[in-house]
C-alpha cells in the first residue's frame, strides 16, 4: 500500500535528519488582506492532543492575530452525527474540525464537509513543492487536510507479577491468557479487533479483509475474541486505556500511540509500548460546508499557517505523532519540556514499524455498519 | 445509674454481662478492623486475633477499672491502637489506628456502661434495643452512602499524579504524594476559566427568569377561579417530568431557529445570541421548581390579608410586594436556588442548545472525563461541593434570621 511507503520515508528522513532549519518562511495566505471573523471555534479531541495543537500553531497563530479569539469544542469523536444536526437545524456553530481520515470521507460523502484545491489554500513547502505533493496519498479525500499519522498499538505494565518475569513482544500476547493473565482494554468497536483476532487466528496479513469478508470469517473473528471476552475491558475514549493502566485495572490495552507516550515518558508510569501489529491511521482537518464568507476567509488564513512544513514538525515536539508533509520530517526535533529525541518514539521508526498493520478505511466504509451491530449484538450476549 | 451499681446483686449481674455482652462484640468489632487493616500489611490473619484481643480488652477495662473515667479510657484506648498501627504499617497505620482505637473506645464504653439503652424506655426488650440500634445503623448507612460517593473526590483532587489513582505515597501520607497543581491548572487554564464565567453568567441570569415567572404563575395557578387550572400547571411542570434528553432535543431545534431569527434580523453576534439560547433554556428548565415550593408556601398563606390590605387601600401591586411577598419568600427563595442549581448542575441541554463559546462547568467536566481524564475535574468539584455548601447554609441562615426579626419560629 502506498500509504505505508509515505510513512516509511518519512521516518527515513526524519533519522537522517541532522541539520534544522531556519524558521521556515511560509508566504502570506491566499486570503490576506480579506476581511475576516475575529472568534473561531475549533474541534479537536482533548487531552495531550489538542494540547500539541495549541502550542504548537494556536498559540503562535494569537500572537500574530492578537484580536482574534479561539474557542475550542472537545467534540470530535461526536463529529459526524453534530455536524449533521447542526445542518439540519441550519445552525453550524463549528469553523474548523478535526477528524479521522474515515469520518472525513463520510462527511465529505454527504456534503457536509467542504472541498478543498490542496494548492490554493495550503502552503508549498519551503523547496517550493506542492501541497498536495508534500502530503502525497495522505490526502485521502477532496475534503481532508491531512495533520498527522497516528497508530494504534498496545501497552502493558511491567510490574505484573503473574507473568514471572515474562513480557509481550507480539500481538498474539492479547490472547495468551496463560503466560499473560489479567484484564485487557480494547476499544468498544469492531475496527482494529478483528483484524487482530484474525491475525492471531493464523490468517496472513494480506488476507485478513478477504477472511473478513465472508460470513465465516467474521464469525472466526468473534470465536477468538470469545476466547478473552471475560478478561476485557472495553474503552470508548482514548484517555481510558491510559487511565486504567495506571490504576492497574488492566494489565495490557490499546489505544493511540501519543496516549501512551504521555503516559510513559511524560508520566512516568512502570508502562511499555507494544508496537507490533500497530494499526496506521490519519487525523486531519475538514471544514464545514457553506461557512460565511468572512469565518472562512479566518478559517483558510489560520490554515495556511497551522499546516505549514515548520508548524507540522512544531507539533510532534508535543507528541508522538508523524507529521503528515513529507517536508516536515527533517525538522521534526526533541520533545519540547524533557529534551528527549522524538524520533525513536514516531509509530514509523523503522525499530517500531518492523510489523505493521494498515488499515482498510475504504473496506471499513462498506462494512462498518453492518459489523457494527454485529459487533454490539455479540457484546450483549 | 447510681443505683444499679449501689445494690451489689446487681452489681453482679452487670459484671457478668460485662463478660457475656460487651467484651464479645466489641471483641467481634476489633478483630473486623484488624483483619482489615491486617490485610493492608498482609497479615489478616494477626491482624483479626490481635485485634480481637485488643477489642475485648478495652471493653473489660471500660467495664471495670477505668468505668468512671471515661475521657482517659477513650485516650487511651486510642493511644494503645496507634502504637500498634505504628508498629504494623507506620504513618498510615497511626492514622488507621487512631481511627480504630477512636470507634473501639467509643463502642467499648457504649455497651460496657450500659449507654446503648438510653434512647429507649427502661421497659422495652432487648429485641426493642437490637431493633432500636440497628435501626439507628441503618440510618448511618443511608448518609455515609450517599455521603462517601463525594468525600472521595476530595482526597484525590490532591493528587500530585495525573490520574484518578490512589497512589502509595498518598496512602503513606507522604507530602510528597500530594499537591495543589489540578486547582492551579483549574485557575490558569482558559477553557475552565471560561466555563466558570460562563455559568456564573447563565445561572444567575436563568434563575433571575425561572424566579420571576415561576413565583407569577404560582400565584396565578393559586386562585380558585382560573379554568384549566390542572392543565396548565401540568403543562408548566413538564420539563422536570419529560426526559431531559427528549426536551433537550426538542430544544435544540427550536433555539436554533431562534437564534438564526436574532441573528438575522436584530443583527445580534453568533455568541450573544448563544447565550440568550442558552440563558432562556435553563430558565424554562427552573420554572416548574419555582412554581413548585412557592404553591407550596401558599398553601399557608391566608387569603384574607389581601383582601384586609386593598380594604386599608392598597392596590394590588402594592399588596403582592408589601403584603403576599414577605410572607412567600422562603419558598421563593428556596425555588430559585433550586432554579440556581439546576442550571449550574446542567449539562445534557446545554450540549445541545449552546455552541462552545458557552460551555459551561459542567460541559466541560462532562467533555473533560471522556477525553482527558484529568484530576482537575475532581478539584472543580471539590470546588463546587464547598460552594453549595456555603450556598446552602448563607441561605438558611439568612432565612432563620429573617424570620426571626419577623417575630415567626423557624419551621
Amino acid at each position: 500500500m502506498k500509504l505505508t511507503k509515505i510513512l516509511m520515508a518519512t521516518s527515513a528522513l526524519t533519522l537522517s535528519a541532522g541539520t534544522a532549519f531556519a524558521e521556515a518562511h511560509s508566504g502570506e495566505s491566499p486570503v490576506a488582506g480579506e476581511p475576516m471573523a475575529d472568534s473561531m471555534t475549533l474541534v479537536s479531541w482533548g487531552g495531550a492532543y489538542q494540547n500539541s495543537q495549541q502550542q504548537a500553531y494556536v498559540e503562535p497563530y494569537l500572537e500574530m492575530n492578537p484580536d482574534v479569539s479561539v474557542t475550542w469544542d472537545e467534540r470530535s469523536a461526536e463529529a459526524v452525527a453534530n455536524l449533521r444536526a447542526m445542518f439540519e437545524a441550519g445552525n453550524v456553530t463549528w469553523d474548523l474540525v478535526d477528524v479521522v481520515a474515515a469520518d472525513a470521507i463520510r462527511l465529505c460523502d454527504e456534503g457536509l464537509a467542504m472541498e478543498v484545491d490542496h494548492d490554493e489554500i495550503l502552503a508549498p513547502a519551503p523547496d517550493g513543492t506542492d501541497a498536495s505533493d508534500d502530503f502525497g496519498d495522505l490526502i485521502v479525500s477532496d475534503c481532508f487536510i491531512p495533520q498527522i499519522a497516528y497508530s494504534t498499538t498496545f501497552g502493558y505494565r511491567t510490574d505484573v507479577e503473574e507473568w514471572g518475569g515474562e513480557t509481550p513482544s507480539d500481538i498474539c500476547a492479547i490472547f495468551d491468557l496463560e503466560t499473560f493473565p489479567g484484564q485487557r482494554a480494547l476499544e468498544r468497536r469492531p475496527i482494529n479487533n478483528m483484524e487482530w483476532a484474525l491475525l492471531c487466528d493464523g490468517v496472513p496479513k494480506d488476507e485478513i479483509y478477504d477472511v473478513l469478508e465472508t460470513e465465516e470469517g467474521q464469525q472466526r473473528a468473534f470465536d477468538k475474541l470469545d476466547t478473552i471476552k471475560d478478561q476485557v475491558t472495553w474503552w470508548n475514549a482514548g484517555a481510558d486505556t491510559p487511565q486504567l493502566l495506571a490504576d492497574g485495572e488492566v494489565v495490557m490495552g490499546s489505544t493511540y500511540n501519543g496516549r501512551l507516550f504521555s503516559l510513559i515518558v511524560e508520566q512516568d508510569q512502570p508502562v511499555e509500548m507494544l508496537w507490533d501489529a500497530q494499526v496506521y491511521d490519519l487525523d486531519g482537518w475538514i471544514i464545514p460546508a457553506d461557512l460565511p464568507e468572512e469565518r472562512l476567509n479566518r478559517v483558510l488564513d489560520f490554515l495556511w499557517f497551522a499546516t505549514d512544513t515548520q508548524r507540522l514538525a512544531d507539533q510532534a515536539a508535543y507528541i508522538s505523532y508523524g507529521p503528515a508533509r513529507e517536508s516536515s520530517a527533517p525538522l521534526v526535533g526533541e520533545h519540547a519540556e524533557l529534551g528527549i529525541d522524538m524520533a525513536p518514539h514516531m509509530p514509523t521508526n523503522p525499530d517500531n514499524a518492523s510489523n505493521t498493520f494498515v488499515y482498510n478505511y475504504e473496506w471499513w466504509a462498506d462494512y462498518r455498519d453492518d459489523l457494527d451491530a454485529q459487533f454490539q449484538a455479540w457484546l450483549a450476549q | 445509674m447510681s443505683d444499679v451499681v449501689d445494690n451489689p446483686a446487681n452489681a453482679m449481674k452487670q459484671d457478668r454481662s460485662l463478660l457475656s455482652f460487651a467484651v464479645p462484640l466489641t471483641a467481634l468489632l476489633g478483630a473486623i478492623l484488624g483483619f482489615v487493616g491486617g490485610q493492608a500489611v498482609n497479615q489478616p490473619l494477626a491482624g483479626f486475633i490481635g485485634g480481637a484481643i485488643v477489642g475485648g480488652a478495652i471493653a473489660y477495662v471500660a467495664g471495670t477499672v477505668l468505668a468512671d473515667q471515661r475521657t482517659t479510657g477513650r485516650w487511651a484506648a486510642v493511644g494503645v491502637c496507634a502504637v500498634i498501627g505504628l508498629i504494623a504499617g507506620g504513618i498510615a497505620g497511626i492514622v488507621s489506628g487512631i481511627l480504630a482505637g477512636a470507634v473501639l473506645g467509643w463502642v467499648g464504653y457504649w455497651l460496657a456502661s450500659g449507654d446503648y439503652r438510653r434512647g429507649v424506655p427502661p421497659y422495652s426488650t432487648s429485641g426493642q434495643v437490637l431493633w432500636h440500634n440497628t435501626f439507628l445503623f441503618i440510618c448511618g448507612l443511608i448518609f455515609f452512602f450517599l455521603i462517601a460517593p463525594i468525600m472521595v473526590i476530595i482526597p484525590l483532587s490532591f493528587n500530585a499524579e495525573n490520574f484518578f489513582t490512589f497512589t502509595p505515597e498518598m496512602l503513606s501520607l507522604d507530602p510528597e504524594g500530594y499537591s495543589l497543581k489540578h486547582y492551579r491548572d483549574f485557575f490558569n487554564n482558559s477553557d475552565w476559566q471560561l466555563a466558570m464565567r460562563n455559568s456564573l453568567i447563565i445561572a444567575p441570569f436563568a434563575t433571575l427568569i425561572a424566579v420571576s415567572l415561576g413565583t407569577l404563575a404560582a400565584i396565578g395557578l393559586s386562585q380558585s377561579d382560573i379554568p384549566g387550572r390542572q392543565a396548565i400547571m401540568a403543562i408548566l411542570i413538564s420539563p422536570m417530568i419529560v426526559p431531559l434528553i427528549i426536551s433537550a432535543t426538542g430544544m435544540f431545534f427550536f433555539y436554533s431557529a431562534l437564534g438564526n431569527w436574532l441573528e438575522a434580523n436584530l443583527g445580534f453576534s453568533q455568541e450573544l445570541s448563544g447565550y440568550i439560547k442558552v440563558i432562556l433554556a435553563h430558565g424554562a428548565l427552573g420554572v416548574p421548581f419555582v412554581i413548585i415550593t412557592v404553591t407550596a408556601t401558599l398553601v399557608g398563606f391566608d387569603k384574607s390579608l389581601t383582601r384586609a390590605s386593598a380594604n386599608l387601600g392598597a392596590g394590588p401591586v402594592r399588596t403582592f410586594f408589601k403584603v403576599q411577598m414577605p410572607l412567600i419568600l422562603p419558598g421563593v427563595i428556596s425555588g430559585g436556588l433550586f432554579a440556581f442549581i439546576t442550571s449550574f448542575d446542567e449539562v445534557v441541554v446545554v450540549l445541545f442548545v449552546g455552541a462552545a463559546a458557552q460551555k459551561t462547568l459542567p460541559w466541560q467536566m462532562f467533555i473533560g472525563l471522556r477525553e482527558q481524564i484529568s484530576p482537575t475535574i475532581l478539584a472543580v468539584a471539590t470546588i463546587l461541593v464547598c460552594i453549595s455548601i456555603a450556598l446552602l447554609t448563607t441561605v438558611e441562615l439568612l432565612r432563620r434570621r429573617s424570620e426571626k426579626m419577623r417575630g415567626m419560629s423557624p419551621g
